[in-house]
């Protein structure tokens, strides 16, 4: 997806959000909105007074017209919000070509029909060059397809009928040879469309804490209309005759236009924002669960330990020169291709400059195999193998050798140690042992140090054995392990979590972990998994790479916290507002008040203008903290809220003075009013 | 406020209240568990037996927060109705020696409100209208059993905090037969005796009629035999001259109810003037024991409530809270009650140490500040001078302290209650920023929760504010009003923040007592009272059934200096915003025009 290339504020974007923010206006879309609900009436009952009121035109005026913009404003927060997700949408239909495709008949034989009129079960053949016509599954060959238009990533990706590599989405490319593919989803219901309309944000529904905050929001709203709707008796009876005007300026600066007007863009960001890492969250909730994660599941491979096993450690045998033992571990791993035997061919170059070579014949390279649980090469009448300790031991007394207690020793260390001991014999002599290790990825230990001190438990899972489980679980420093895992133990251990009332992430990519992924809070399933899985979890990563879930849950938070600030913030601005808009209010009838009037705007009509401006502007000030999010570092609960609190809260007191001060000074320079 | 003594004073009310916190809070954990030693069972228990058989209830059998509701609503109801009964056919019952006639509907109603509702406010004079038995039945047994109820309710609304996945939050008989046993009764038996030694009266004596020391002439208008003022020659009454020589002093059953009128923040004086009589506060000693009872349930409860979740440090944190706006409200009193008034220590008629005004000589500026601090943060509304005679922001002190929702530890319960709303408001509002969706001590709070928050503020609002409004624009409203412009208007605005907030005192120059008056002050006192605990009751059993989520280095501390300002700055915002606008109509501009040379 081009999706990185597209900049938050691009100029596309900008123009189409500046007329959606007054497309917006229609009174039924804002009603889903309460507090900018109250603001456009409050807008409307202004313009309405322009021509009844005593108080000067142009000030009236301008009073309707900010507290339009207000609304405006707050639209086009959403709209930017929604832009970048629209563009992509775009780019994403484009894709979307009209496809004729080759469906299986009954006789056998092939027939062209058109793309959309693909049914589930339906059987097609797709051949090199030629796009995919829907979502399903691999049941005959293996190809390469090219799936950039989804994940963004231009390598091409090996799909097979069979085991975990089957699926293949409509959209994308077949690069070489021919795939048999059953469909498995109808016309508009693939992974293409609902992606599109995921980014569009046309499928958006509030999330649960959404709503309680719209609650509170709509709640103050009622609460500040009450204190507004109670103030002309008052006025009555104390002799101020409080115009329409300033009573409904009044009531717009009091309620939480700023939180109210951002509470969407913010979702739409968080939602964005895990897109522009390739992660497809299914809905906000699941986005909004991330950040209440406290438990992750992190598979071993490929997450902590780099994926594979590596060479670390020749141990010679005694009498035995390290050298001949790098040696001959080298020479038979010459046409080793696992990570494995490349790794010790590369450990034996380091350690003791042993380039490979060109071997003359005779020699034939013994591949591994199941029953003899070793490999090697024989160069003429010598061979050399390696393998696991028992079988190397089998074979070496079987030629004769002897097998030195000093390997045995050696080989349970290493074994302790959480590594993989290989032992390597050349004829009847064992030469010693190769250390094989998984190599913890670097910075992953600080990682999770991070995460523990922002209280999230890290488990490790692993098919390991518990000894090795435990020395790379320790190597790691992540709080626990699953050893020997299997897919129900996963989805026992998630079960388990939740029963203690813990939240529970976990990535994924097999058929056998999709029951463990729709149990969990989050499931991230691997693009490069089966339908099965992706379907089954709330997430999808594009770029299938289980690291992601740490970035998950940062995003998660980072969005509540960006919630949380924004409301704080906006109930503490309130009291600027006051002090602004009070003593203007009384100081006509009641002079004796000035001294209220603490920032000492210049005149009642310009104090309340400003506050009033302030209140709309703060809105557009504040877009890019919505969109982008408020800065965050992974610190305890405790230091967050101090900071916040002081950044937002004390801020939030004190900001608007400044803010509302240097309005006054502006539109008196103007002449404004 | 350079007083040294006054100082001295203070610190050692908030070392008396900080001492007895938690020895009482520890009693209240045993009171309210159906199963805790108290000490006292070996005389109680038999009664607490008896009272169960009696009543068919089993307190071992706990209620869902409806069951608990709809106990609590019924009893009330008809507590309610047995008091407007009895002050209705009070002349028809005993123990009247002063042959006081019956009340009239609108004011039994408003005085049976006022009682059930833990208010107290009274549109009349004790003396001069109840009965011994009005007062000793009709009216004390609500000083004891809205005290109760008010307990009872906190405790299920902690025990709703405290539990996980339960359907029950206790058995609202058993709260309220403990509470009365355990710890009313007992405390007040020993209260009342030493508020006898130290003078207050206990007797069922008529009114003694006494010689006054100094004999004085009043002019009275001439009335006729049907009691008519008669009119002379030129239309004016005639006025008469009558010699006053003689004082009738009250007499009645006073300690006994002056001991749970204090205790169970109720506040009904058993005379007019309340604790500012001599009898009803005799000593300096009995004035400091009255402030301390005030708030020491209030107190106990934060510590109950620490207990009972399992964290102290959030017990005291609330308490903190509490405490640290009770000081600043003291503290901002005292300096405006110290300074005085402008005008009158420019004509030279002004006392030396402040403004005096309303106040009883015998406790001076700061022992009236200090009291009308108490009893305004509880909502007690005992009086031992006259907010309506404060300077304009000592008077907005008490006035913004009921505005709060009496969360100052407030009531006997309700103070707690109604600060845990403000805790659930606070959590969900800050606790976003640690990046969770906002929990209160695991407890994730959720749409449904904050959706019964903001009613109960609402309700609180709207029914201060419309009252208030229709009262400020309507004749009777005006007609009660005994100042003009915003002193007023503050009267006005007190009265319905009194009722509403449940306190009961009131800026004493309004004169209720007529059928608007008395129905939307009975109203107000009901609403803010029952509108206020049901939502509570509801949130308690939802937060009951909630799972509870453990903590670790991530969850949002409900502990800790942050949770105390955090806490702190949600009521005085929530406050300030809602009722900021009338303060400025009322005190404050009243505030200003004072300085700038004009009074009301």
């Amino acid at each position: 997806m081009s999706a990185k290339t597209i900049s938050l504020f691009d100029r596309d974007i900008l123009r189409q959000a500046i007329a959606d923010s007054f497309t917006k206006l229609n009174p039924r879309l804002q009603l889903k909105n309460p507090v900018m609900f109250v603001t456009l009436v409050g807008s409307l009952l202004t313009f309405e007074q322009l021509f009844s009121s005593r108080e000067p035109f142009h000030y009236v005026l301008q009073v309707a017209f900010w507290l339009l913009f207000t609304v405006v404003f707050a639209n086009f927060a959403e709209a930017v919000a929604e832009g970048r997700g629209k563009a992509q949408a775009r780019a994403l239909r484009s894709t979307r070509k009209q496809l004729v495709a080759r469906r299986r008949t009954r006789s056998g034989g092939f027939e062209p029909v058109d793309a959309s009129q693909l049914r589930k079960g339906d059987v097609v053949s797709v051949v090199a060059g030629e796009v995919i016509p829907g979502d399903g599954d691999v049941i005959e060959g293996a190809a390469s397809v090219d799936e950039s238009a989804i994940t963004g990533e231009s390598a091409p990706v090996i799909r097979e009928a069979g085991g975990d590599r089957c699926a293949v989405t409509g959209g994308t490319t077949v690069l070489s040879d021919s795939l048999v593919i059953r469909i498995t989803a109808d016309p508009g219901e693939g992974f293409l469309d609902h992606m599109i309309s995921l980014v569009e944000g046309a499928t958006r529904q509030k999330t649960p804490n959404e709503i309680a905050l719209t609650i509170l929001l709509s709640a103050l709203t009622v609460i500040f209309l009450l204190v507004i709707i109670a103030l002309k008796p008052f006025g009555i009876y104390a002799g101020v005759p409080f115009s329409i005007t300033t009573l409904i300026a009044l009531l717009v600066c009091l309620i939480p236009t700023t939180i109210g007007g951002l509470l969407s863009a913010i979702g739409i960001a968080g939602m964005d924002r895990l897109l522009q890492r390739n992660v497809l969250a299914m809905s906000g909730r699941a986005v909004e669960a991330a950040g209440d994660i406290d438990v992750l599941l992190l598979d071993k491979t490929g997450t902590i330990t780099l994926g594979n096993r590596q060479a670390t450690e020749f141990i010679a045998a005694p009498g035995v020169k390290a050298e001949l033992l790098a040696d001959a571990a080298q020479l038979a791993s010459l046409a080793d291709e696992t990570p494995e035997g490349r790794s010790i061919v590369v450990l034996a170059k380091e350690k003791f400059n042993i380039r490979a070579r060109e071997l003359s014949p005779p020699h034939a390279f013994v591949p591994f195999t199941a029953q003899t649980r070793m490999s090697g090469i024989d160069l003429g009448e010598r061979m050399i193998r390696k393998g696991a300790a028992a079988n190397v031991r089998a074979w070496v007394e079987g030629r004769g050798g002897s097998w030195p207690p000093e390997v045995s020793e050696a080989v349970d260390q290493v074994a302790r140690g959480g590594g993989t001991p290989l032992v390597v014999a050349d004829d009847g002599l064992v030469l010693g042992v190769v250390h094989l290790k998984d190599v913890v990825k670097g910075g992953i230990k600080e990682r999770f140090a991070q995460l523990r001190a922002m209280g999230i438990k890290t488990v490790m899972i692993t098919g390991d054995n518990p000894l090795t489980a435990a020395a790379i679980a320790a190597e790691a420093g992540v709080d626990d392990f699953l050893a020997q895992a299997t897919p129900e133990m996963k989805l026992a251990r998630i079960r388990e979590e939740q029963a203690s009332g813990h939240l529970v992430a976990m990535t994924g990519d097999g058929t056998n972990d999709a029951p463990a992924l729709a149990q969990a809070d989050v499931g991230v399933a691997m693009n490069t998994g089966t339908q099965a899985a992706k379907e089954a979890g709330n997430m999808v990563d594009l770029d299938s790479n289980p690291t992601k879930l740490l970035e998950i849950v940062e995003i998660g938070k980072q969005m509540l916290i960006t919630r949380g600030a924004l409301t704080t913030f906006s109930i503490a601005n309130d009291v600027a507002k006051y002090f602004a808009i009070i003593p203007a209010m009384l100081v006509g009838v009641f002079p004796a008040i000035a001294p209220l009037n603490i920032m000492h705007l210049a005149s009642p009509l310009s104090a309340i203008l400003s506050a009033v401006i302030f209140n709309a502007l703060v809105i557009i000030a504040l877009i890019p903290l919505a969109l982008k999010g408020v800065a965050y570092r992974p610190v305890g609960a405790a230091a967050m809220l101090q900071r916040n609190l002081l950044l937002y809260g004390v801020g939030g007191v004190l900001i608007p003075f400044v803010g509302i001060k240097l309005i006054d000074v502006l539109i008196n320079l103007a002449h404004l009013v | 406020m350079n007083n040294p003594n006054a100082w001295l004073q203070l610190a050692l009310y908030a070392g008396a209240l900080l001492l007895i916190t938690k020895p009482l809070g520890l009693y209240l954990v045993r009171v309210l568990d159906p199963r805790g030693r108290t000490g006292l069972e070996r005389v109680v228990r038999p009664i607490e037996r008896a009272t169960y058989r009696l009543c068919g209830i089993d307190p071992e059998r706990e209620q869902s927060w409806i069951g608990y509701t709809s106990a609590m609503l019924m009893f009330s109801l008809v507590g309610l109705v047995f008091t407007y009964l009895i002050l209705r056919f009070q002349d028809r019952l005993p123990l009247n020696p002063q042959h006081l006639p019956a009340l009239n509907p609108h004011l039994a109603f408003d005085t049976a409100a006022s009682f059930t509702t833990n208010t107290n406010w009274q549109f009349y004079g004790g003396e001069a209208t109840m009965s011994y038995f009005s007062q000793m039945v009709a009216l004390t047994l609500h000083n004891w059993t809205s005290a109760a109820v008010g307990i009872g309710i906190a405790a299920a609304l902690v025990r709703g905090i405290a539990r996980q996945t339960a359907k029950t939050i206790g058995n609202f008989w058993c709260d309220l037969v403990r509470v009365s046993y355990y710890l009313l009764a007992p405390v007040c038996l020993v209260f009342a005796l030493f508020l006898v030694s130290q003078g207050m009266i206990e007797n069922f004596k008529p009114y003694t009629v006494a010689k006054t020391l100094e004999p004085y002439t009043i002019q009275v208008p001439k009335t006729d035999d049907k009691g008519q003022a008669v009119a002379g020659a030129d239309g004016k009454p005639v006025m008469l001259d009558q010699k006053i020589d003689t004082q009738t002093i009250v007499q009645g059953p006073m300690a006994s109810q002056v001991a749970i009128k204090m205790l169970g923040t109720n506040g009904g004086g058993y005379v007019n003037a309340n604790a500012a009589h001599p009898f009803e506060n005799p000593t300096p000693l009995s004035n400091f024991l009255q402030m301390l009872s005030i708030f020491a349930i209030p107190s106990a409860l934060t510590y109950y409530l620490g207990r009972m979740v399992g964290n102290q440090r959030h017990g005291w944190a609330v308490w903190s809270a509490m405490f640290l706006m009770f000081l600043a409200g003291v503290l901002v009193a005292w300096k405006f009650e110290a300074a005085g008034n402008p005008i009158h220590q420019g004509l030279g008629v002004a006392a030396a140490d402040g403004n005096m005004e309303g106040k009883e000589v015998r406790f001076g500026i700061f022992n009236s500040a200090l009291f009308a601090t108490i009893t305004t943060d509880a909502s007690c509304g005992a009086v031992n001078s006259m907010h309506d005679s404060f300077t304009p922001i000592g008077g907005l002190v008490p006035l913004f302290n009921i505005e709060t929702g009496e969360v100052i530890f407030g009531g006997v319960g309700a103070g707690l209650y109604g600060m845990l709303i403000f805790v659930v408001l606070a959590v969900f509002i800050a606790g976003l920023m640690v990046g969770r969706t906002p929990e209160y001590l695991g407890k994730k709070i959720e749409a449904y929760d904050v959706k019964l928050v903001m009613l109960v503020l609402i309700v609180l609002a709207a029914t201060i504010l419309g009252f208030t409004a229709w009262a400020s624009v309507s004749a009777w409203g005006a007609a009660a009003v005994a100042n003009s412009g915003p002193h007023g208007f503050a009267e006005i605005l007190y009265a319905f923040s009194s009722a509403v907030g449940n306190n009961g005192s009131a800026f004493a120059g309004l004169s209720g007592n007529e059928a608007h008056w008395d129905t939307t002050m009975g109203l107000a006192m009901l609403i803010g009272r029952f509108l206020m605990i049901v939502p509570i009751l509801a949130l308690a059993g939802n937060l009951a059934s909630k799972k509870l989520v453990p903590p670790s280095a991530g969850t949002f501390q409900t502990e800790g200096l942050t949770f105390v300002a955090l806490l702190v700055g949600t009521v005085l915002l929530v406050g300030a915003l809602t009722f900021l606008p009338a303060l400025a109509i009322g005190p404050i501009v009243e505030h200003y025009l004072m300085r700038a040379g004009t009074l009301f």
